[in-house]
């Protein structure tokens, strides 16, 4: 990336941050259409069921969603701006946004822990006596809660692993401002989290 | 789609930490406008806003802090290809359900 | 294919005796070179199969007759589901892709490795713990899982056999099939040497492009069903199983989203490896090839849009079934232009008769018989006769072994002295070619007769009337396996005592045998410059227009 001419990459010697980029993007496309599997269940049921599913959402908090949102669009800006940071030659300064980063996913971490905690004391959960009662749609809607929130949630905790890395690839200077497309792709992945859950706030927590 | 990826080349794009913050109020707003909406009675509108916000969103993010709008064109095309193909899933899995 | 040959002097050993970090078996599993990985694949896939070929084969013994033969119906449900498994996700869909695209797709564009190396090796690695933990599935207690390959609920939701291992080897199997998708799209965008433009590539890798499209794009949703219903297993969360108001159907829908375009990624690869042969051997410019290029990725496309076609009988809409069916005959079409192509290449050719033609004659023999069936399984009032019977069965084995798995063997026969740097002896192998495509045509074309006359899939036990089909469908069996044990000694036993292969032992023109066989480690010393297209035999065409 320094001059961009990176030419065709000829395997050994000459890198390619296009190729590697390329890449990752194919792979954010494996994880859209993961998500993807589990829109195109949630649609059918959200279609089959459109009462059920309104009832059953008004158990969750807007508040909690909300508050959630914003810390992930942060965390988002964060990683963004740690590029430019690194970009510029500004190795703390990207160290710190990273660590920003980490620490609104743990932030967001947290807050789903004492959501889904509520949950389970209120005996909202698979399997439970007080859901298996509830009408076909709500125990869907819950399921398809559980499911996709909770893997979204797993690739957060991946995504703060990636990002510690980053941070350790920063301080040990295996990432500078010359070579830094791994921190690009760890910011890929992590706006891929984001714009997951730019689709799952409004579907789960907006129904009213 | 020639070859021309490896020849055409952008240099390095710093986008700077304005813009970002920009595009972050941007997002920010247009979460308040959703959470907002969802308040009103907008019956089976409600999906379409929402989702049109956060396709917007969505754009923003893709676009600026993604630096897809500073990529290759090869990578808009191909983005457009797997999001295409997942909405032809969505499309079709309606032939069935919705003339059930 | 290039201005200069380049055919280095044998003063760099081959891959197979370069300095290695480590030693031993190390060497191999740990190494990041393409050929060798390839070369990994080729033997655990070869493990697998030929597992999955011994309990084909001891189905069609205990089919021989009514009633019980060999085994009870409960092993019997597991040996088709075993089969299904390890056949599909072990055998025909990292077949071609994972030992002839890893080995031979980097050569074919110049290139010196794949993109990512690294992540090619966890591909394998993948592939190797799937395949374990689906072996490792029969012998834990609960008994090797008996859903059938589809896993369909609710009954694999119910069921109290192993399906969760199965399942996880399903998901592990398709991460590392992404992940060879992932790293054969970056390769051929970047890797490309000078001079190779999109159509001077061979055909066989625009067909390992069009295929990992369909592996990066359609994996995904079968990986995230299978996890949905682990889930539901092991939580008992509420997704498909219809006691707590799922919709099994919709089970159905997200798997064949996924399992119909596998069936291409299954047969694309094939197509691409008789494109590749067929000029050589015609010793004629491939016809069409900007058509046959095309076709692939018409393929991959349409192929997409065809899954529900498995579900005609299930209940969905009349709207929904109109859709599909039109869709199914659209992928006719690319194919059709395929086989065309195919012909118009061998017509006028000089055909010279080698063991790969062979083998590739009998896949477009196979592969059209195959194809008309699937047309005939795509009209509705045909498939609701036939749905679930042994004609869909016979259909699928025409196009999964009559076409991929003979186009594996003519690869086989086709690359071998690339890769082994040795050649086999042609009478054992045309031996067992004409055993193989005897005993196969033999084994799988009285399933279309049971099948019409109305034997379902999967049973144990069948009516009377049914017996003298199944009998020689047997004998079939027995005569493909002989083929096979011979093919596979044949290629053994040259390992070691056939004689040393030239670099270009066919006169091919594409750049795999413009290099040593077997090629050194980084395939050449000097990056080629590509000025011509791939199949360039105007030499031998202006030797016939003269001799005329």
């Amino acid at each position: 990336m320094t001059s961009g001419a990176a030419a065709v990459a000829q395997g050994h010697g000459h890198r390619d941050d296009v190729g590697a980029k390329l890449g990752m993007w194919l792979f954010l496309f494996t994880e859209l259409i993961l998500f993807g599997g589990m829109f195109i269940v949630y649609a059918v049921y959200r279609f089959s069921h459109p009462t059920e599913f309104h009832v059953a959402a008004t158990e969750l908090d807007t508040l909690v969603g909300t508050i959630n949102t914003i810390i992930l669009l942060t965390s988002s800006l964060t990683v963004a701006m740690s590029i430019t940071a690194i970009q510029k030659g500004n190795k703390w300064l990207s160290f710190t946004l990273v660590g920003f980063t980490v620490m609104l996913a743990l932030a967001f971490l947290v807050n789903k822990y004492f959501e889904w905690g509520h949950k389970f004391e209120v005996g909202l959960y698979p399997g439970s006596a007080i859901l298996l009662n509830k009408p076909p749609g709500e125990i869907l809607y819950f399921g398809l809660y559980y499911v996709m929130t909770g893997l979204h949630a797993l690739h957060v905790i991946i995504g703060v692993v990636v990002l510690a890395g980053m941070m350790m690839f920063i301080a040990k200077d295996k990432i500078t401002r010359h070579s830094y497309v791994r921190l690009e792709a760890g910011g890929l992945y992590w706006h891929l989290v984001d714009i997951i859950w730019i689709f799952l706030f409004p579907l789960f927590y907006l129904l009213h | 789609m020639e070859h021309h990826e490896e020849q055409k080349h952008h240099g390095t794009h710093v986008i700077s930490y304005g813009r970002y913050l920009l595009i972050w109020l941007g997002l920010l707003s247009l979460t308040g406008i959703t959470v907002a909406l969802s308040g009103l009675d907008l019956g089976q509108w409600i999906i379409i806003t929402a989702m049109t916000i956060a396709s917007i969103k969505t754009l923003l993010v893709a676009n600026i802090f993604m630096h897809l709008k500073f990529e290759d064109r090869m990578f808009r095309v191909f983005v457009l290809v797997a999001v295409v193909t997942l909405l032809i899933f969505i499309v079709l899995t309606f032939f069935d359900y919705a003339f059930r | 294919m290039t201005t200069s040959a380049f055919v280095t002097e044998a003063t760099e050993p081959d891959f197979y005796h370069v300095r290695t970090k480590h030693k031993g078996i190390l060497a191999w599993v740990l190494s990041t070179d393409h050929k060798r990985i390839g070369i990994l694949y080729l033997v655990t896939m070869a493990f697998f199969f030929l597992t999955a070929v011994l309990l084909g084969l001891l189905m069609r013994l205990e089919m021989l007759t009514p009633g019980k033969t060999i085994v009870e119906p409960q092993a019997y449900n597991t040996f088709f589901t075993l089969h299904g498994i390890m056949m599909i996700f072990l055998f025909i869909i990292p077949g071609l892709p994972a030992v002839f695209g890893n080995f031979m797709m980097p050569i074919l564009i110049g290139a010196k490795d794949v993109f990512f190396p690294r992540l090619n090796l966890l591909s394998w690695w993948l592939f190797l713990i799937g395949g374990i933990l689906a072996l490792v599935s029969v012998f834990l207690p609960g008994g090797a899982a008996d859903t059938g390959w589809t896993f369909y609920v609710p009954y694999s939701v119910r069921t109290t056999t192993n399906v969760l291992p199965a399942l996880l080897a399903a998901f592990t199997l398709g991460f590392s099939s992404i992940l060879t998708g992932l790293n054969f799209i970056t390769t051929i965008h970047r890797m490309r040497a000078p001079g190779m433009s999109w159509f001077r590539m061979p055909l066989f890798v625009w067909s390992l492009y069009a295929t990992a499209w369909i592996q990066v794009l359609a994996t995904p949703i079968v990986g995230i069903t299978l996890l949905l219903v682990s889930l539901e297993r092991l939580f008992g969360v509420g997704i498909f199983d219809p006691a707590l108001g799922g919709d099994p159907v919709l089970y159905q829908h997200l798997f064949w989203i996924y399992s119909h375009p596998a069936v291409y990624i299954m047969i694309l690869p094939g197509l691409g490896v008789v494109s590749e042969i067929l000029p050589v051997f015609a010793r004629r410019t491939i016809f069409g090839y900007k058509f046959i290029a095309y076709s692939s990725l018409a393929i991959a496309f349409v192929g997409s849009l065809v899954w529900a076609h498995h579900m005609f009988t299930v209940g969905m809409s009349n709207t929904g079934v109109f859709v599909f069916s039109f869709l199914t005959f659209l992928v006719s079409i690319p194919s059709a232009i395929k086989v065309f192509n195919w012909i118009a290449t061998l017509y006028k050719g000089s055909i010279e008769v080698e063991v790969p033609l062979l083998f590739i004659l009998s896949f477009i023999a196979q592969f059209c018989i195959g194809g008309f069936t699937g047309l005939m399984l795509g009209t509705l009032a045909i498939n609701i006769h036939v749905q679930d019977t042994y004609f869909v069965v016979g259909h699928f084995h025409y196009v999964m072994f009559g076409g991929t798995g003979f186009g594996l063997f003519a690869a086989m026969h086709y690359w071998y002295p690339k890769m082994f740097g040795r050649m086999y002896k042609k009478g054992p192998a045309v031996l067992s070619w004409l055993l193989l495509t005897i005993g196969f045509n033999v084994l799988y074309f009285p399933f279309f007769v049971m099948g019409y006359l109305g034997m379902p899939r999967r049973y144990y036990d069948y009516l009377p009337e049914f017996q003298t089909s199944h009998q020689i469908s047997t004998l079939g069996s027995w005569i493909l396996i002989v083929g096979l044990v011979i093919m596979i000694a044949n290629l053994l036993i040259s390992l070691r005592k056939g004689r040393r292969a030239e670099a270009n032992p066919w006169g091919g023109e594409t750049l795999e045998w413009k290099v040593p066989s077997p090629p050194p480690l980084e395939n050449f010393h000097e990056i080629p410059v590509i000025t011509t297209g791939p199949y360039d035999y105007s030499k031998y065409e202006r030797v016939v227009q003269e001799a005329k």
